[in-house]
Order: C-alpha cells, then sequence, then structure tokens
C-alpha cells in the first residue's frame, strides 16, 4: 500500500503546477504527497471550501475559541451506493458530524474532512462530491478548515470513505445529555422516521423499487437553535441514526435509568416508507434516520417547541410521540394502535450494512 | 390486492370491537397455535397478547422457515458453500443460523463467497453473470417459497444455464400438522392457520386434516384484526362445542389456492419424507426435485447426503416449534442463547419464537 511518509493533508505546502487535473480517475500518485496530490488541494479542494484557514495550508487549523464550552464529535461515512436520491456521502458526511455536535446543544464552528479514495475512483464522482461537501457546510454555516487525502490499490476500499471531525460552541446555559431526561418529559421526534435508511435499501443493486422516496439528509443546527431560543433548558437532544428512533431511545432509557413510553399511533411514518418496511419485512422504528431528532422536553414546553419545530423546514412534521414515565426504569414501553402494549428493545445485529 | 383493502384490517376500532367480542365469548381455557412465524411476530407487535383474556393462551407453531430446517441440512448448506467455485446465494435469514461448527456469516467472513438476495431469480441472475462459477440457492421454507424457486429451476433450464443449483429443503404444512397432533403431549386446542401458504394451497388443502381431527381451523392475514377475527372464530367454535374450518382471510385466499403456483411447484418438486427439527422425519412432508430437473438439483451435482446431527445439547428448539414450551422455559434462553449469539435457530430468525419473545417479550402487568 503507497504510504506517504508524512501525513498527506490538504494543506500539503509548496505550490503545485497549474491547469486542470490530466488523469480522469484517481491514480495512487494522488495521494502520494507529491505533484499529483497539490495538485488535487490546490485545483479541486482548496477552491471548493473556500476559506483562510484553509487556504494558509498550514500543518492544522488555528482557530480562535471563546470562552465556555466546546463539544467535539467526528463521524466515518461508508454509504453504499455514494449517489442516492436526497443526498451523497459528502454531502451526508458533512451534515452527520454538523448534527452531532448540534446534539449537544453547540453551534457548530469548523470540521475536517479526510478522504480514503480507492484507485480508479472518477474524478468526475470526486468533484461531485467535494462540490456537495462546499454546499452542505454553507448552508450549515460551518467551514471545512483541515483535512486529509489518501488513496488506497483498488479493492482497499470501496470507491470512497470520508471522516468528518468537527468542534462546536456550546452557549452558556445549555446542559443536553442523555443522562438528564426527566420523569414527565415530553419527547418529540422532528419528523418522519426511516426515510433515509429506506431509500438507501431501494438503491441497493438488485431492488428494483419505484417509489417516491428520498434520503432526509439535512443538517439540524438551525432548527435547535430555534428550540433552543424558545427553550434553553432542553434534556436531550439526540439524532436517530443507526439503529433508528428505537434503538436511539433504549440509549436514553439505559444512560438516565428513566422509564420511557410511546405511542405508535403518534409516529410519523410517510405511507410509501410503511408500505416498503411491511413488504420487506423491516421495522421503521429501526431504520436509519439522517435528519431527524429527538428531544426531551419539560412538559411545559412541549408545545412552544413543537411549534418552534413546525416553522421550520426540517421540523414541520415533529410530533410528540410519548413521554419519561416512573414505571419500568431503563426499558422503553409502547402502546400499540389496538392498546396492546409491548416492549421496544435495542436492535439485535444490523438490520441492514453501510447505510452511513 | 391493494394496499388499501388491508384499510379495515389494520383499522384500531374494528381490533377493539373484536377484543371485546372475544373477551364475552372465551370461558374454557383453551391453547391455540399460530403456525406460521409471520403471524408471531405480528402478533407480539400489536400487542394483542397482552389484550387476550387469561383464558387464551397463544402458542408458536412450526411454521418459520429457518427454524423448522434440520441441522443436518444447515451442515450441508454450509458444506457447499465451502465447495470450489461456488457462490452461495440465499435468504438473508439463513446467515446466522447456526450449524455444528459455523455458520454462513461466519464462512463469508472466512473468505466463501455468499450472497444475501431477496429471491430467488436474482440467484438466476448471479449464475448468468457468473458462468465460471457455480450458484448454490439453499432451498428452505414452505408452500410459499417453493413455486418461485421451482420458477427459478424453470428459468435456469430455459435460459440453458448448467451453474445454477437448488438444494431443496423445502417441507410442506398441512403434512406437519397432522403429525403435531399425533405427536405425544401436544395439546393443541385450534390452529391460525398461515395466510401466505395458504394463498397458494388453498383453505381446501386442510380438508383431509380437518376431517381426521376434528379440530377447529381458521385461516388468517396478518393485521391485528385478521388475527383477532380467527381468534373470535376459533373461541366461538370451541365454546360451542363445533368444530370448524374457517377462512379468515378471504380476500386472498381462494378456496382452490393459486393453481398456477401450485402447477409450476409440481412441475419442479415431488413429495417425500422430509426431516423437520423437533418434529423428526414426517412421512411425505418434503419437496424434493425431480429426476428430470436432477442438473439443477446441488444434492445430486455435489453428491450431498444429510447426515444425522443431534441439535445443540440444552436447546429447546423442537419442545419450542410443538408448543410444549414457551421460550423462557428454554434453560438457554437469555442466557447462553441471544439474538447476537444464538444457539438454535428459533432465536435467529425474524420470525423465529425465541427472537419474538426476546424482541417483544411481555411487559410486566
Amino acid at each position: 500500500m503507497a504510504k506517504p511518509k508524512s501525513p498527506q493533508t490538504f494543506s500539503s505546502g509548496s505550490s503545485g503546477s497549474s491547469g486542470t487535473s490530466a488523469s480522469e480517475t484517481i491514480l495512487l500518485d494522488h495521494g502520494s504527497g507529491g505533484k499529483l496530490s497539490h495538485q488535487l488541494v490546490k485545483e479541486m479542494l482548496i477552491p471548493a471550501f473556500d476559506n483562510p484557514t484553509l487556504s494558509a495550508l498550514d500543518d492544522g487549523a488555528m482557530l480562535a475559541v471563546e470562552k465556555g464550552r466546546i463539544a467535539f464529535s467526528t463521524d466515518t461515512f461508508v454509504v453504499d451506493p455514494i449517489f442516492f436520491p436526497g443526498g451523497d456521502i459528502g454531502e451526508l458526511a458533512v451534515n452527520g458530524t454538523v448534527n452531532d455536535l448540534a446534539m449537544c446543544g453547540a453551534i457548530p464552528l469548523a470540521l475536517s474532512a479526510g478522504l480514503i479514495l480507492e484507485e480508479g475512483f472518477p474524478m468526475d464522482h470526486l468533484r461531485r462530491i467535494i462540490k456537495s461537501m462546499a454546499a452542505a457546510a454553507e448552508k450549515a454555516g460551518v467551514k471545512i478548515v483541515t483535512g486529509d487525502t489518501k488513496v488506497v490499490p483498488r479493492g482497499a476500499a470501496d470507491k470512497i470513505f470520508i471522516n468528518t471531525s468537527g468542534i462546536g460552541r456550546i452557549p452558556d446555559g445549555v446542559d443536553v445529555s442523555s443522562t438528564r431526561a426527566q420523569i414527565g418529559d415530553k419527547i418529540i421526534l422532528s419528523g418522519t422516521m426511516a426515510d433515509h435508511g429506506v431509500t438507501i435499501l431501494t438503491q441497493r443493486e438488485g431492488m428494483a423499487f419505484d417509489a417516491p422516496l428520498q434520503s432526509d439528509t439535512a443538517a439540524l443546527n438551525g432548527l435547535v437553535l430555534k428550540m433552543l431560543s424558545v427553550c434553553p433548558d432542553l434534556h436531550v437532544l439526540r439524532d436517530p441514526t443507526r439503529g433508528g428512533v428505537g434503538t436511539t431511545l433504549n440509549e436514553i432509557a439505559s444512560a438516565s435509568g428513566k422509564g420511557i413510553r410511546i405511542y405508535e399511533a403518534h409516529l410519523p411514518v410517510k405511507p410509501a416508507v410503511a408500505g416498503l418496511c411491511d413488504l420487506l419485512g423491516f421495522d421503521p422504528l429501526y431504520v436509519a434516520n439522517e435528519g431527524k431528532l429527538l428531544a426531551f422536553v419539560p412538559p411545559e414546553y412541549a408545545e412552544p417547541v413543537l411549534s418552534a419545530m413546525r416553522a421550520d423546514p426540517f421540523g414541520k412534521d415533529g410530533a410528540i410521540i410519548g413521554e419519561v414515565v416512573d414505571d419500568h426504569p431503563g426499558r422503553v414501553f409502547m402502546e400499540t394502535p389496538i392498546g396492546g402494549a409491548r416492549i421496544v428493545d435495542m436492535l439485535a445485529g444490523e438490520q441492514l450494512p453501510r447505510i452511513c | 390486492m391493494t394496499i388499501e383493502d388491508r384499510a379495515p384490517f389494520k383499522d384500531p376500532a374494528i381490533a377493539k370491537q373484536l377484543i371485546a367480542k372475544i373477551r364475552d365469548a372465551s370461558l374454557k381455557p383453551v391453547r391455540l397455535m399460530e403456525v406460521c412465524g409471520t403471524h408471531t411476530v405480528s402478533i407480539f407487535r400489536s400487542g394483542i397478547r397482552s389484550l387476550l383474556p387469561e383464558t387464551i393462551s397463544l402458542l408458536s407453531g412450526p411454521g418459520c422457515p429457518v427454524c423448522v430446517t434440520d441441522q443436518g441440512e444447515i451442515d450441508a448448506f454450509i458444506r457447499l458453500s465451502r465447495e470450489e467455485k461456488v457462490i452461495t446465494a440465499t435468504f438473508g435469514d439463513l446467515l446466522r443460523v447456526p450449524g455444528s461448527g459455523s455458520t454462513l456469516l461466519k464462512e463469508r467472513a472466512a473468505g466463501r463467497d455468499i450472497r444475501a438476495v431477496y429471491s430467488p431469480m436474482d440467484a438466476v441472475a448471479i449464475a448468468r453473470e457468473n458462468p465460471k462459477r457455480k450458484i448454490v440457492f439453499p432451498g428452505i421454507g414452505f408452500e410459499t417459497t417453493a413455486p418461485a424457486i421451482a420458477a427459478a429451476i424453470l428459468t435456469a433450464r430455459s435460459l440453458d444455464l448448467k451453474n445454477f443449483f437448488v438444494f431443496s429443503a423445502h417441507k410442506t404444512v398441512p403434512r406437519a400438522l397432522a403429525a403435531l397432533l399425533e405427536t405425544e403431549a401436544v395439546e393443541i386446542d385450534g390452529f391460525i392457520l398461515p395466510g401466505h401458504v395458504s394463498v397458494i394451497i388453498g383453505s381446501e388443502a386442510y380438508r383431509p386434516l380437518f376431517e381426521r381431527h376434528r379440530i377447529p381451523c381458521a385461516i388468517a392475514g396478518f393485521e391485528p384484526a385478521d388475527i383477532l377475527l380467527a381468534v373470535w372464530m376459533l373461541i366461538s367454535a370451541i365454546e360451542k362445542g363445533e368444530p370448524l374450518l374457517e377462512n379468515g382471510y378471504g380476500r386472498a385466499v381462494a378456496p382452490g389456492g393459486n393453481q398456477k403456483a401450485i402447477a409450476v411447484m409440481e412441475q419442479v418438486f415431488a413429495a417425500d419424507d422430509a426431516r423437520w427439527r423437533g418434529l423428526g422425519t414426517i412421512p411425505g412432508s418434503g419437496l424434493v426435485i425431480r429426476e428430470e430437473f436432477a442438473d439443477f438439483d446441488a444434492a445430486v451435482h455435489f453428491g450431498i447426503e444429510i447426515s444425522d446431527v443431534p441439535p445443540p445439547r440444552g436447546c429447546a428448539c423442537g419442545q419450542i416449534l410443538t408448543g410444549k414450551m414457551i421460550p423462557p422455559q428454554c434453560p438457554l434462553y437469555d442466557k447462553v442463547c441471544t439474538p447476537l449469539e444464538p444457539v438454535g435457530p428459533c432465536m435467529v430468525s425474524s420470525e423465529g419464537t425465541c427472537a419474538a419473545y426476546h424482541k417483544f417479550h411481555s411487559p410486566p402487568s
């Protein structure tokens, strides 16, 4: 495997050659730290992510921070396929880390981007992905300030893997954590479940469904700001990605030691998504979302927070789906539409691999 | 049938009315068996157990295809996956099922080419794309999957494919139910008969079983109200002392079933004895590939014979499939046998009784 002597970052120093990249596919040399690496950084990445911190081309980004608490998060994206209705791996990678920061109550400040490319990866695919990362970052109001590219031989990775890390500033007075769920809290879900996971499933090789589905990938930091402006004391914020709403609620029940009750009839699911899940034997409660959040809100703030959410495009289908209760600590129960009750357990094993 | 046709059966108001009727009508303690794994899951998912009166016990039956597959058959699938040039194309449910020493998932991690497919036609497509490889499809399931697998064999023949093979471990339902009733210590007062299987074989396929054993039988669909309707039919018949064979899934099940599917199945497969996990060998309850299609028979091509393999020590899958035990009574349940580290297939399959108990187990009252 081609291993550069020093980390080959976007900030790789010397000026590269000018002119457009000659090769239409990624070569091992693009990760060598030599001329082709510099060309890639200078001609594609720096113009796309355009900001002075990155353009300084130092070994790392230097950022001024205010006093207070910082949130720091990382996530790696290996979704297959890399392009899907509603988004692509680049947009997903930016939104994913922005959302992880937002779920800490933080205002995202800066991201890093690490790309692992498979030799032979088409240059125009890379261009498309970089463009969509830049667009997603701009939309979320966050800068990509440092990064790294590596190229591995054909077969050592599948097309492209992206890692993003990010930092964000937590405003004074904000303290969200899964451990803070309190009896009486209302649980709000910001929109329909399972859109991302089901969309990816229908795009997989051999699955020819003609359903009007698209991934819900979106940056939720704007929505969170609106919620915090109505209720700075949000107790819990989580984005139910892999494992879905069911698994995330279990994590919160377990971290807080509190019981959770939800109502199946109140869970928002698009009819096409519900139909496909039915057909394929998936439970939407366990299917991934990439643009949804769960909020645990003091009961007196539930309606004002929900109204604020519904005024945002990413919270318009928001609904109160349940509450924190004082029985069955650490467990999640669901009331079914016919009035029965059942446990909602953690997902065992992977329902669907490589969805993000 | 369209999705809209099911709407009334999803209607909570109708389900609640049926629950009230059942509560009024049910006086005697009864043990009803839902034969099909999809019913088991639907019963758990909708919380039906928590709504039925204490007089009614629901038992899960031998209707989960993976669960009734014999240990020797699982071992045969694993042996086949290790053969040279073989690509195993399988329903995903089978991947985690433990054989004597391995699983298909572990074989895949060890480098065998094993692919999950949604339909046997996908396996035919893989055969076309990989002419130098041998594609083996483990044929498991009941009359529901058998016609599709038969159609895949017919397609492979019309395409003149020489590299597509099915290892048939298919089972048929009515004979197994009869065998179950003849098994010692099995106590069942009524059957909730499977929906999908009945779509294929038709309601009249159960007539011999019913005539011989005079046991109340009701075919059910899969929505909560479908299942409650079948329960109500059975409770009414039991309380009146008038056994009936009823079709509670009339919108999908015809008396004669799906004649086209039956014809395809019979063209390719012939009835033979079959080994069932937990039930032993039941005469005439399996489907083997007819000699005319021997070129597509993995058992013939690779010379695979099924050996007698005892089930894992302590595993009570057999007793659970026959309704003699419920999962929490198994000594391994939730101790050494969990969905992540399953010992028996009932804990693996999404339709398995133990997996359903584990996922949804009844809330404390």
